[in-house]
C-alpha cells in the first residue's frame, strides 16, 4: 500500500481531533482458492465519507463485504487478518455476526425492499433489539423516513408495499430501514447504480448529511459521484489497495500511474 | 413443424374436453342434494355420497396437517440451511423418487407398517398414506420457491442484523407465501384423486364413520367400487362422485392459479 500524502496535506484535510473507525490490517480474502483481496491495510476515520473505487473485480466490494461479515453466508469464502471497529477485532470467532450488522448497516446496488408495508419495512429492524412500544416505534419510523428523505413522498400510505414504491424511493426506503436500526457505520454497495440521475443526486445529497452522524463507505463506478460525496478515495486493482488519501488529491494528483490511468479513463 | 405441434396441442385439449364432457353429461344429472346428504346406498336403493364425501375430506385434511409442516421444513433446510451441503443433494434426489413413485406402493407400504400391526383397515392408516404422498410435493415446491426469493433479500435481512431463522420467517417465507401455498393446493389436488394407497389403508365403509380407528369411506375408492358394479344406481353415483372430485380439484388448481397470479402482480 502506498498511502502518498506529505503531511501538509493531511493537515489541512484532517480535524486534528479525527478517530479512526474502522482500521484493516493486512486483510486477505479468498473465494475457495481464489485470492481476491491481498495484504490491505487502512484506516476509516469516523464519520466521514470514504470511497473505494476501481475496475470491476478489483475487490472493492469484497472488502465492502468483509466489513459486516456478509460473505460468510457463503460456503467457501474466507478473510484472514483484522478488521479493526473501535479497536476491536470484528474478524473474531467471538463476535455476535447478528450485532455486527447492528452496528454495520449495509445498502445494496439493486434496492431490496422487504415484502412487507412501508411502515414494517423499517419497524422489522428496530423491533430486533429494542422492545418498544408502539408509539415510539411510530415515531422512530417517521424520524428514519425524515433522515432519508422519503417522509414527504410516503406519510399517507405507510401500509402500502414497500414495493410499490419507484427504485429511487425504493433505495431511501432501504437507506431509511438501515438507519433506523442506529448503525454506527453504512456501507454502501453502489447504492445508485440502478437508479435515474435525479434519484441519484438524491441519494448524493442524503450521503451527505448522513456523514455528521455516522461513518459512510460507499462503493462505486462512478468516478464523479466518488469525487462528489467522499473525503478520501481508495483506488483498487487485481484485489491490492492501489493508493488511498484524500479525494480531492487522489483525483487531482494521483501518485500512482494506475491510478491515474484508471480516472482518466485509459482502463477500467 | 408448427402444424404437427398445433395437430397435438388440439389432441391433448380434445380428451380433455371429452372427459369433462362425458363427466358432465353423466354426472350432472345425478347431481341432486341427496347427493350431499344421504350416506351410500345398499345396491338397487336411491342414496348419497356423504360418508365418502366426509371420509376424504377427514383423510385429506389430516394429511395436509401432517405432510404440510414436516414438507415445508424440509424444503426450508434444503434451500436455505443446507442449500451446499451434500445431505440436499441426497434428500433432493429421494424425494424426487418419492414424488414419481407409484401411489400404490405407498399404500403397500403403509400396510405393511400400519394395517398389518393393527389387525384392521383405518382411516388413520389412510391419511397415512396420503400424508406420505404429500410431502414429497410440499418438499420440492417449498425448496423451489425459496430458492426463487432473491439472495439479494436474504443478504438485505441479514445485513440489518436479522439472526437466520428471522430472514427465513420474516422475508423468505412471505416473499414465497403464496408460491409455498400452491403447492400444498397442488399436493391437496394430487391426493384427493388417489384411489390405490386407500385401498390397502382405509379401505372402505358403506356407513357413517368418522372414526379414525376403522375403516373410512372416501370418494375416489366408493368411485372405483360403484364404477365396476352392475348396479345403475351405484354407476350414477360414481359419475357424480368423479365429477364431484374433478371440479372440487378445478376449483383448488383455479385458486392456486389465482394465488401465484397475484403475486406477480406485485
Amino acid at each position: 500500500m502506498t498511502q502518498m500524502m506529505s503531511p501538509a496535506s493531511i493537515a489541512a484535510s484532517r480535524p486534528a481531533t479525527e478517530d479512526v473507525k474502522l482500521e484493516v490490517r493486512k486483510l486477505d480474502f479468498f473465494y475457495d482458492r481464489t485470492r481476491a483481496l491481498k495484504d490491505i491495510s487502512l484506516s476509516l476515520p469516523a464519520k466521514s465519507v470514504t470511497a473505494f473505487i476501481g475496475p470491476s473485480g478489483c475487490g472493492k466490494s469484497t472488502l465492502l463485504r468483509v466489513f459486516n461479515r456478509i460473505y460468510e453466508l457463503y460456503p467457501k469464502q474466507r478473510a484472514k487478518g483484522e478488521v479493526l471497529l473501535d479497536g476491536r477485532d470484528i474478524l473474531d470467532r467471538s463476535q455476535d455476526l447478528n450485532l455486527l450488522r447492528a452496528q454495520i448497516g449495509m445498502v445494496f446496488q439493486k434496492p431490496t425492499p422487504f415484502p412487507m408495508s412501508i411502515y414494517e419495512n423499517i419497524a422489522f429492524g428496530i423491533r430486533l433489539y429494542e422492545k418498544l412500544p408502539r408509539s415510539e416505534i411510530d415515531g422512530r419510523v417517521e424520524q428514519a423516513l425524515r433522515r432519508s428523505a422519503l417522509w414527504a413522498e410516503v406519510k399517507d400510505k405507510l401500509n402500502a408495499s414497500g414495493l410499490s414504491l419507484s427504485g429511487g424511493q425504493q433505495q431511501r426506503l432501504c437507506i431509511a430501514r438501515t438507519v433506523a436500526v442506529k448503525p454506527e457505520v453504512i456501507l454502501l454497495d453502489e447504492p445508485a447504480s440502478a437508479l435515474d440521475p435525479l434519484s441519484t443526486a438524491k441519494i448524493e445529497e442524503l450521503i451527505d448529511e448522513l456523514k455528521a452522524d455516522y461513518t459512510i463507505v460507499i462503493v462505486t463506478h462512478n468516478m464523479q459521484q466518488a469525487a462528489r460525496v467522499s473525503s478520501r478515495t481508495a483506488f483498487m486493482y487485481l484485489g491490492e489497495l492501489i493508493e488511498f488519501g484524500d479525494t480531492e488529491q487522489i483525483f487531482t494528483s494521483p501518485q500512482d500511474k494506475r491510478t491515474q490511468d484508471y480516472i482518466t479513463g485509459r482502463f477500467g | 413443424m408448427m402444424g404437427l405441434c398445433v395437430a397435438a396441442a388440439l389432441i391433448g385439449l380434445a380428451w380433455l374436453a371429452l372427459i369433462l364432457g362425458a363427466l358432465l353429461w353423466n354426472g350432472l344429472s345425478g347431481l341432486v342434494p341427496a347427493v350431499f346428504t344421504h350416506m351410500t346406498p345398499p345396491p338397487g336403493e336411491a342414496g348419497g355420497l356423504l360418508n365418502a364425501i366426509a371420509g376424504s375430506v377427514v383423510m385429506t385434511v389430516i394429511a395436509v396437517i401432517v405432510g404440510t409442516p414436516i414438507g415445508i421444513l424440509a424444503g426450508t433446510y434444503m434451500a436455505e440451511y443446507g442449500r451446499f451441503s451434500r445431505l440436499t443433494i441426497v434428500v433432493r434426489f429421494i424425494n424426487d423418487i418419492l414424488l414419481s413413485a407409484p401411489s400404490i406402493i405407498v399404500g403397500l407400504f403403509v400396510y405393511v407398517l400400519m394395517v398389518k400391526p393393527m389387525g384392521h383397515f383405518s382411516a388413520v392408516a389412510g391419511s397415512v398414506a396420503l400424508a406420505i404422498l404429500v410431502i414429497p410435493v410440499v418438499v420440492r415446491t417449498t425448496e423451489d420457491m425459496l430458492n426463487l426469493v432473491p439472495n439479494a433479500l436474504r443478504e438485505a435481512g441479514t445485513a440489518i442484523g436479522a439472526p437466520r431463522w428471522v430472514v427465513i420467517r420474516s422475508v423468505a417465507y412471505r416473499a414465497a407465501l403464496s408460491s409455498i401455498i400452491t403447492g400444498v393446493l397442488l399436493a391437496v389436488a394430487r391426493i384427493s384423486g388417489e384411489t390405490a394407497p386407500l385401498l390397502f389403508t382405509a379401505l372402505n365403509n358403506q356407513f357413517w364413520s368418522v372414526d379414525l380407528n376403522a375403516p373410512i369411506a372416501s370418494l375416489p375408492v366408493t368411485i372405483f367400487q360403484f364404477a365396476l358394479s352392475p348396479y345403475a344406481e351405484w354407476q350414477q353415483l360414481a359419475w357424480t362422485g368423479a365429477l364431484i372430485i374433478t371440479f372440487a380439484v378445478l376449483l383448488l388448481s383455479i385458486v392456486a392459479r389465482a394465488l401465484t397470479v397475484r403475486r406477480e402482480d406485485r
